[in-house]
């Protein structure tokens, strides 16, 4: 084996945490390497956000052409072929993966092929097809190992019959029907896909509603036009068995503890996703784990010196953006900056089907809970002009807030562009913006951040639209 | 050669300063260790020593101006030197707190002060914040209320609404922006916890001559707003920052004092020796106590902690308004009756405002006696970043089981509260059994 190449850091993991933090490290006159076992951009750019975000696009340029009439457009005959929507997702997420290489050479980032294994505190082993190499940190090791997708107990994904999320962005085949197990937001946007593509589609949820971890509303209002599209959602309702046959897979399900058993052509679990923290060294130099994550700091350094912890693999929410923001803090905390740590408080939580979803901050209900007086506004997006003109006015915008302070508690959107709309309120709540400053600006008509402020004078009582 | 003269940090917590008074005028000559100027602080009032020598060339801040910290203030330097490059480099702008009339002011130096107006200043006696239009000083700025305070719309808000001063907080946010939770921090510790850090010579009467217990006829208002004077803004803001972040516990032990009350007698009836106090002989215990446990003399630094090995003691006086600890400084190599004699100096001095600007900070301990108040326990807030302080009672009489027989002794109860980043209880436990146990035997005091 040659001997150590050394780097100041060495950031295991190339995902959205892995790349942001190696940029933000070379930014800061930092000398890093990057170890990357799969292909650089990680889960999200890859098999997770980026794609799918592509494929969300196909099938909703579906619905549209379904929709074309309305619009006047009279069409001919027109085919939807899922295995170009695919392909064209896989173009996309090529292009962004190549985009990371493009920023990696940009600020003189060594990119590494392997498993990126801890020797020691500051030793990274990389085998990879080339051989094994050492790698030095001179000054860290951040850990962006990331995550992959969970599976029920007893429930095997072999990728054919039972796929994960990776498996259903690979698969350029559709089934004719599919049993999705899990109604969060990866359940969510594939029901929605493959509906658009005509696959008899059956959502299945253990809690008692869909999107579980957004407003209760939200749940109720994206469950109704969901229905409304021919998605079957079935909540309060717990997998027993998921059995691949010659002619397809049953599932077993205890429904209101009656037992019955569901066919379909293929079944997707996505029953959330587990941290990627073994097989990399971990254990041997005693990092400190809870509940499968790694604990670390407000700065992300883990149990041991020098070990930095980022993304998916440290816990919190499982989110790109949230990975990206501690990717930043702990290269700051590295070059001996006194980075501010990540507000968990204030990440925002994207769905992007149709209509999309998006929420910042406390639900009403616990808001509610937490036992202080509140406000609350809600906007529909069927009196806002803009959504109205597109065609899209199903939805709406609510704001939580503080009655006596006029603080943003919580802000729930379901609607067109909501992951969009989201942001005017995560820079309210980071600047600590209370009801009265979002009233004061001044927002573009006719626009959808309408609903934004028309929601906020509603929770004033003053709404003017509605 | 020309000394620049700045406002001086006299506290981690101090932001900015007052020229109370200058005491040399322009064009008059100055020796290095000269008295210059008086300043008032978010603690007290000190002298500042000229640096350098020279002449007072410049007064850049007059009498009455307040600065923040590290500003020039003034210019020493020899009659031929250009001092006009120093002097154009000053900030334009000097606060003054609003009304030279404003209600703190302690002692002689508001006489002083008083009776030299004329110098420059003239005040607008307006409600409004009054500008003082001060001859040689630069264009007067607003007074300190009227500057922008960073804070967010939710902070501005919460305060309003809950009567917090935004001015006198200390943002945490990006840029020392106030944010919420700033605010929230002063309220949570709103509902004053227990006695913070004590006095040890009091203003008021000994309990022997008791003073006539008259209370005093109902007002006709139904409340007044004092508004706060920045010592007692300066408590306020630092002492939720000592019992919100420091984990404070507390132990306590009871004393037999009789043979070091027995000692306190002998050695006041010694002809030209000080008179010695309990307090002295509590400081000269503890000095000796905590050279045998550095442990205890130690202070909470973030990524280690830091133990000293000489025992600097601070010891809380009570002023008018507020309370003030000065420094005895090496009190583990100080006999008795030194330091007998330095704590009654540095009393006497901090309730004339009289201090100067070493006597108030780098304290590695510090002794709040309220015994004189006919206290016969508390506990007292760390003054961060000390790692403890000791908080002592009355020396009372009290029946004491001895040998199977009931006899009268004299007591004191000490009360040590403790960081316990720093402190454990054994630790906390076994230093206070040594200060005990030199007072038990107080002849060790001695020696």
């Amino acid at each position: 084996m040659p001997p150590a190449q050394k780097f100041d850091v060495v950031v295991v993991g190339t995902g959205p945490g892995g790349y942001v933090s190696a940029i933000r490290c070379a930014q800061l006159g930092l000398s890093v390497a990057t170890v990357e076992d799969d292909r650089p951009g990680g889960v999200c750019l890859n098999w997770g956000c980026i794609p799918t975000k592509a494929l969300l696009r196909s099938a909703e340029v579906v619905s549209l052409f379904g929709r074309a009439a309305e619009f006047g457009i009279t069409v001919g005959e027109w085919k939807a072929d899922y295995a170009q929507a695919i392909q064209r997702s896989r173009r996309v997420a090529d292009r962004m993966a190549k985009g990371v290489e493009f920023l990696f050479r940009k600020n003189k980032i060594t990119l590494l092929r392997g498993r990126g294994v801890l020797k020691g505190r500051n030793l990274v082993e990389v085998t990879g097809q080339e051989g094994t190499q050492s790698l030095e940190a001179g000054r860290a090791v951040i850990l962006a190992t990331g995550s992959e997708p969970r599976s029920l107990p007893g429930v095997t994904i072999d990728e054919k019959a039972v796929i994960s999320s990776t498996g259903a962005v690979r698969n350029e085949t559709k089934p004719a029907s599919l049993v999705v197990i899990g109604a969060g937001a990866v359940g969510m946007e594939f029901a929605d896909i493959y509906a658009a593509y005509g696959v008899e589609v059956t959502v299945l949820e253990a809690l008692p509603r869909v999107l579980p971890i957004e407003d209760e509303e939200v749940s109720t209002q994206v469950a109704r036009l969901f229905t409304r599209r021919g998605i079957t959602l079935r909540t309060g309702v717990s997998v027993k068995a998921v059995t691949a046959g010659a002619s397809g897979v049953s599932v077993d399900v205890d429904a209101e503890g009656k037992t019955e058993t569901l066919q379909a052509e293929q079944v997707l679990v996505a029953v959330g996703r587990a941290a990627r923290t073994r097989g990399f060294g971990l254990e041997a130099l005693g990092v400190a784990t809870e509940r499968g994550f790694v604990t670390v700091s407000p700065t992300m350094e883990t149990s041991v010196k020098g070990i930095y912890a980022i993304g998916d693999m440290a816990g919190n929410q499982l989110l790109a953006h949230k990975a990206m923001a501690e990717g930043v803090v702990a290269a700051e905390a590295i070059a001996g900056l006194d980075p501010r740590p990540v507000d968990y408080g204030n990440v925002p939580s994207c769905t992007y089907c149709r209509p999309q979803v998006a929420s910042i901050g406390q639900s009403e209900a616990r808001a509610r809970a937490s036992g202080r007086e509140i406000a609350v506004g809600r906007f529909p997006f069927t009196a806002n002009g803009k959504a109205v003109a597109m065609g899209e006015a199903e939805g709406f915008l609510k704001v939580v807030a503080d009655k006596g302070s006029g603080e943003l508690l919580g802000v729930h959107i379901v609607g067109p562009e909501a992951t969009e709309i989201i942001h005017e309120f995560a820079v309210g709540r980071t600047l600590e913006a209370t009801l009265e400053d979002i009233i004061h600006t001044i927002h573009a008509h006719p626009t959808l951040s309408e609903a934004a402020l028309e929601a906020t004078l509603a929770a004033l009582g003053q709404a003017i639209h509605i | 050669m020309i000394t620049k003269v700045l406002m001086p940090k006299l506290s981690e917590a101090m932001e900015s300063g007052k020229v109370i008074k200058w005491l040399k005028r322009e064009g008059e000559p100055v020796k290095g260790g000269d008295v210059i100027a008086e300043i008032e602080t978010d603690k007290a009032n000190v002298e500042i020593e000229a640096f350098g020598g020279g002449v007072l060339r410049k007064i850049i801040v007059p009498d009455g101006g307040q600065v923040p910290v590290g500003q020039l203030i003034g210019v020493i330097a020899e009659p031929a030197d250009d001092i006009g490059g120093v002097v154009a480099d000053a900030p334009k702008g000097v606060a003054t707190a609003p009304g030279a009339a404003a209600p703190v002011r302690l002692l002689p130096a508001e006489e002083t002060y008083r009776s030299t107006p004329a110098t420059t200043a003239v005040v607008s006696m307006s409600p409004e914040p009054s500008r003082v239009h001060a001859g040689a000083s630069p264009a007067a700025a607003p007074p300190p209320g009227a500057g922008r305070v960073k804070a967010s719309p939710l902070a501005k808000k919460i305060a309003a609404q809950s009567g917090v001063d935004l001015r006198l907080l200390q943002g945490t946010g990006p840029g020392g922006r106030i944010v919420r939770r700033d605010v929230e921090t002063v309220l949570a510790a709103a509902p004053a916890p227990p006695a913070p850090v004590t006095p040890l010579a009091p203003p008021a009467p000994p309990a022997a001559a008791r003073p006539a217990f008259a209370v005093p006829p109902r007002p006709a208002v139904e409340f007044e707003d004092i508004p706060l004077t920045s010592m007692r803004a300066a408590i306020a803001k630092r002492l939720p920052l000592s019992k919100g972040p420091v984990p404070h516990f507390y132990v306590t032990s009871d004393v037999a004092m009789d043979r070091a009350w027995e000692l306190r007698t002998e050695l006041n009836a010694l002809e030209g020796s000080p008179k010695v106090s309990v307090t002295d002989l509590v400081i000269r215990a503890c000095a000796l106590a905590l050279r045998r446990l550095p442990a205890v003399n130690a202070s909470f630094q973030g990524q280690a902690v830091r133990v000293y090995h000489r025992a600097h003691i601070g010891i809380a006086v009570a002023l008018e308004g507020g309370l003030i600890t000065p420094v005895l400084r090496d009190c583990d190599a100080k006999p008795l009756a030194q330091i007998a004699a330095e704590s009654r100096d540095l009393a006497e001095r901090a309730r004339g405002g009289k201090l100067r600007v070493q006597e108030l900070s780098g304290a590695t301990f510090s002794i709040s006696n309220l015994g004189m108040f006919d206290v016969e326990e508390f506990s007292a807030i760390i003054n961060p970043p000390e790692g403890a302080i000791l908080a002592v009672g009355s020396v009372l009489e009290k029946p004491v089981a001895d040998g199977g027989q009931i006899r009268v002794g004299r007591r004191m109860k000490m009360t040590l509260s403790c960081d316990h980043r720093v402190i454990d209880g054994a630790t906390g436990a076994r230093f206070l059994q040594d200060v005990k146990r030199l007072l038990e035997e107080p002849l060790r005091l001695l020696v």
